[in-house]
């Protein structure tokens, strides 16, 4: 393996680097990936798993809808369940200002072409039975999901294995040199390829990846917490969502239900997440139990953490890398879970030639937006 | 907030003798712990409600237990019972629960003395209401007089074995058989570092004496390879083992019985070390991941201590001693005055009983054949019903880690959080991989480390304060 040269090295084994890899490999590319530590593991494995819209930004819910579309036949695509689930999902308003947000919301998103509509109270909670009574207006949206991003580093493992992808894990890369056209990328575990086109799609960790090619991307990262209590009897019938976009919340099929909402721990790249702030997961729980009575009676078993990579924008950062030939950067996407496998899709069309159905190296997320971007010193 | 000097968090041996000294050097301690009395484990007090009219009767253990725990509440240490820790913060803040609510402590200074948890490995019919683990029996014991059942089988390793059947003897039951996987030669093997604590092996013979004088059939070199019945315990399957404790194949045994009590070993439980980061390392004699420490059993992250068999199993005497020692060195680091000489004293004392310690947990640990009791279709998981089948297919598929293989499977992901399973696994993993324990990680430790209601997380609040962060970018 050590030596050999690839069309193509992808650094990063989010759900982003995965599906690219993936469409290039099936396509006829050769393709060595390379992981720091497992596929999926990171932002892309322990994400609450919410397939819906409530967390898109609006300029992305073009590319969302597509993806949830890809995400119904996942499983079957990569040969292994991720318990993709069609459930709808709610979006509720406590206060008048809740209100107000929401129906701006709801209007931003019905222009992008979401199927998604403000329901009175009543109407709320015939279609979500555990609402809570002071529900002042909600959003219904039949597209909301979700899938169990735990079980994504499974699937992707076996799909890229039978794809002929050169999966190299717990190999973070720690050296990419120009060889003529192409590159020299090394890792630290000693595996050395050359390929004549790089991707980084690194997640939180771009900056880094960045800087060895002479390049400052301005990506930083957010630390979510996600919560899970013991299983319960079916209780909750759909994606139960707050107007402020600071909740989420499903039953799993287990019976167990994961509450999240972008609420921040603490944690840095050297030792990924690692602090829980209580003060954070009591916020994320009170709204939650504001949202969901029936969360009082039960028991939290576990708050877990999640890096996930944060743009000065908040917009995506993908496209080619500025003086850096045949290098491209692939991340920076809010509600990466949601989107990864279109954007995944339409990244590699890109670098097979085809036209893409929606644009993707353009000015909203083309990485010369940023200022602060030194161009490339490397070549 | 209550704010002290340093937090133990554990009433066990350890931390006990260490809230005991650090608070008599003059350090203003706060003692936590879920139980409703000092002791832990080892030493655990009768229910409140129970009165001890023939302390004699109830063992040497009960003795030192209850001298423990009249030195605790004889110092000026300050102890808080019935409180479920559920978060640690750095520098450090921890909460916990208390009847319901979350209160909240601070100290710059950590004694983690958590003890230890069971490893059990499993084998078909594990599951069965009547089967518990030796820790649990001698809990029910110890402190309730309650027997496992009527007729018991009591199998794994280590010395708990004995002193459970002997227990159960004594409080009127009958005991179906002891099969333990350690041969006689593996006791002969250890008897030179056993020598150092003749008390207590003398102790040990003693229950051999009371088994053999009852007519219990002892079965060395064997596993327990099935616990039979449908609905409960009807009997046992056992096997002679080979060196790795494999079950040999083609000799099979039965025994009836209605109730089984069985363990591998202990684990040192480290959640709180894991939680706050600091360093571990694999010591197989010391039952698995042990916090890294320094001379004053400091961890890696500064001013965290541990204390006791959760730093490395070596029993309830080296527990104490390694707790009075802790306690001193916090002492001395925070300024105050301490008895050197003592120190050193203990120190010496520490070297011995750690010998014997560590020869009884290098007896207990569970050899690698012995993964082959389970079967394809035996749970692993129970709070997630995971099996070996389930496990061994994700191993086939590349799972090389345990929080991998936990992310792949959802072994350990119920509300025991691995403590149950985690052993179990990590040894089918360590399997494919040489063996090698080191190899497949450590189970990731999350807040609240055991499940916690969630009112006693939220608290009281109205919604009409709430104050929510600004709405996400839309």
């Amino acid at each position: 393996m050590t030596g050999q040269t690839y069309d193509i090295a992808i650094i990063g084994g989010g759900i982003m680097g995965c599906v690219s890899s993936l469409e290039l490999a099936e396509a006829g590319m050769s393709v060595a990936l390379f992981e720091q530590r497992f596929l999926a593991s990171s932002a892309s494995g322990v994400n609450a798993g919410t397939l819906s819209l409530t967390g898109v930004r609006s300029a992305l819910s073009p590319y969302a809808l597509r993806s949830i579309d890809l995400w119904q036949k996942l499983s079957e695509r990569l040969g292994y369940d991720i318990h993709y689930r069609r459930i709808g999902s709610v979006m509720a308003a406590f206060t008048d200002r809740e209100a107000e947000i929401l129906t701006e919301r709801v209007q931003a998103k019905s222009q992008q072409g979401v199927s998604l509509e403000l329901i009175d109270a009543k109407k709320a909670r015939e279609l979500e039975p555990a609402l809570s009574e002071d529900v002042k207006l909600a959003a219904f949206s039949p597209i909301g999901g979700y899938a169990n991003s735990s079980a994504t580093g499974r699937a992707f493992t076996l799909a890229l294995r039978r794809a002929g992808v050169a999966i190299h894990e717990q190999s973070p890369v720690t050296r990419i040199e120009r060889k003529g056209d192409g590159f020299e990328v090394t890792s630290s575990t000693g595996v050395m390829v050359h390929a004549r086109r790089i991707v980084m799609a690194g997640g939180s960790w771009l900056g880094g990846l960045g800087q060895m090619v002479g390049v400052d991307f301005p990506v930083k990262w957010r630390v979510s917490q996600v919560s899970v209590t013991e299983r319960l009897p079916k209780s909750v019938k759909r994606v139960v969502a707050h107007a402020y976009g600071l909740l989420t919340l499903k039953q799993s099929e287990n019976g167990t239900i994961l509450i999240g909402g972008g609420w921040q721990g603490k944690g840095d790249l050297e030792r990924g997440p690692s602090e829980v702030l209580p003060q954070n997961l009591v916020g994320n729980l009170q709204l939650a139990m504001r949202t969901i009575p029936i969360l009082k009676t039960t028991r939290i078993v576990r708050t877990w953490l999640g890096l996930h990579a944060h743009t000065p924008d908040a917009m995506p950062i993908i496209g080619p890398i500025p003086g850096v030939e045949n290098a491209f950067v692939l991340g920076g996407v809010r509600a990466g879970f949601t989107c990864g496998p279109y954007i995944g899709k339409l990244f590699a069309d890109i670098l097979l030639g085809k036209e893409p159905e929606l644009p993707l190296f353009h000015a909203p997320f083309n990485p010369a937006r940023f200022n602060a971007l030194s161009m490339a010193k490397a070549g | 907030m209550s704010a002290c000097d340093v937090i133990v968090l554990g009433a066990g041996p350890a931390g006990a003798s260490a809230a005991i000294e650090a608070s008599k050097a003059g350090l203003n301690v706060v003692l936590l712990d879920a139980g409703a009395a000092a002791g832990g484990q080892v030493y655990r007090a009768p229910p409140g409600s129970f009165r001890v009219t023939d302390a004699e009767a109830m063992g040497p253990d009960f003795a030192i237990g209850d001298g423990l725990r009249q030195e605790l509440a004889a110092s000026p240490a300050k102890c808080f019972f019935g409180r479920s820790v559920w978060h640690i913060a750095p520098g450090f803040v921890v909460r916990a629960v208390f009847e319901g609510n979350t209160e909240v402590y601070e100290a710059p200074t950590l004694i983690v003395a958590m003890g230890t948890h069971e490893r059990v490995i499993p084998m078909p019919g594990w599951t069965l209401p009547g089967v518990m683990g030796l820790a649990a029996a001698t809990i029910l014991l110890k402190s309730q007089r309650i027997l496992p059942g009527e007729n018991t089988v009591v199998a794994g390793t280590g010395p708990l074995l004995a002193a459970v059947a002997a227990s159960i003897l004594k409080g009127g039951g009958k005991v179906a058989a002891l099969v333990e996987l350690s041969t006689r030669m593996d006791w002969v093997k250890a008897l030179p570092s056993l020598i150092s604590r003749p008390d207590l092996l003398k102790r040990g013979f003693g229950w051999l004496g009371e088994l053999r004088a009852a007519g219990v059939p002892i079965y060395r070199g064997h596993a327990l390879t099935a616990i039979t019945g449908d609905a409960e315990v009807t009997g046992v399957e056992i096997a002679p083992v080979d060196a790795q404790w494999r079950p040999l194949a083609g000799q099979r045994r039965t025994i009836a019985a209605d109730s089984v009590t069985i363990g591998h070993g202990l684990v040192p439980s480290t959640e709180v070390t894991r939680l706050m980061g600091a360093k571990h390392e694999y010591r197989h004699e010391q039952g698995g991941w042990v916090a890294l420490r320094n001379e004053d059993f400091e961890t890696t992250i500064p001013n965290i201590f541990v204390a006791g068999d959760g730093a490395g199993i070596a029993g309830a005497a080296a527990a104490a001693l390694r707790g009075r020692i802790t306690g001193l060195a916090v002492a001395r680091r925070a300024g105050r005055k301490i008895d050197a000489s003592r120190e050193t004293t203990l120190r010496a004392q520490l070297g011995k009983a750690e010998r014997f310690g560590h020869a009884i947990s290098d007896l207990m640990q569970a050899r690698p054949g012995l993964i082959e009791t389970m079967t394809p279709e035996t749970i692993v998981c129970r709070c997630e019903e995971v099996t070996r089948a389930d496990l061994d297919s994700a191993i086939r598929d590349g799972a090389r880690d345990v929080n991998q293989m936990k992310a792949w499977t959802r072994c350990g992901m119920g509300p025991c959080q691995g403590r149950m399973c985690g052993e179990a696994a990590a040894s089918l993993l360590a399997a494919v991989q040489g063996g090698d324990r080191s190899k497949v990680g450590q189970l990731t430790a999350r807040p609240p480390l055991r499940p916690i209601p969630y009112e006693a997380i939220v608290g009281q609040f109205d919604y009409a304060d709430m104050e929510l962060p600004e709405p996400q970018p839309g």
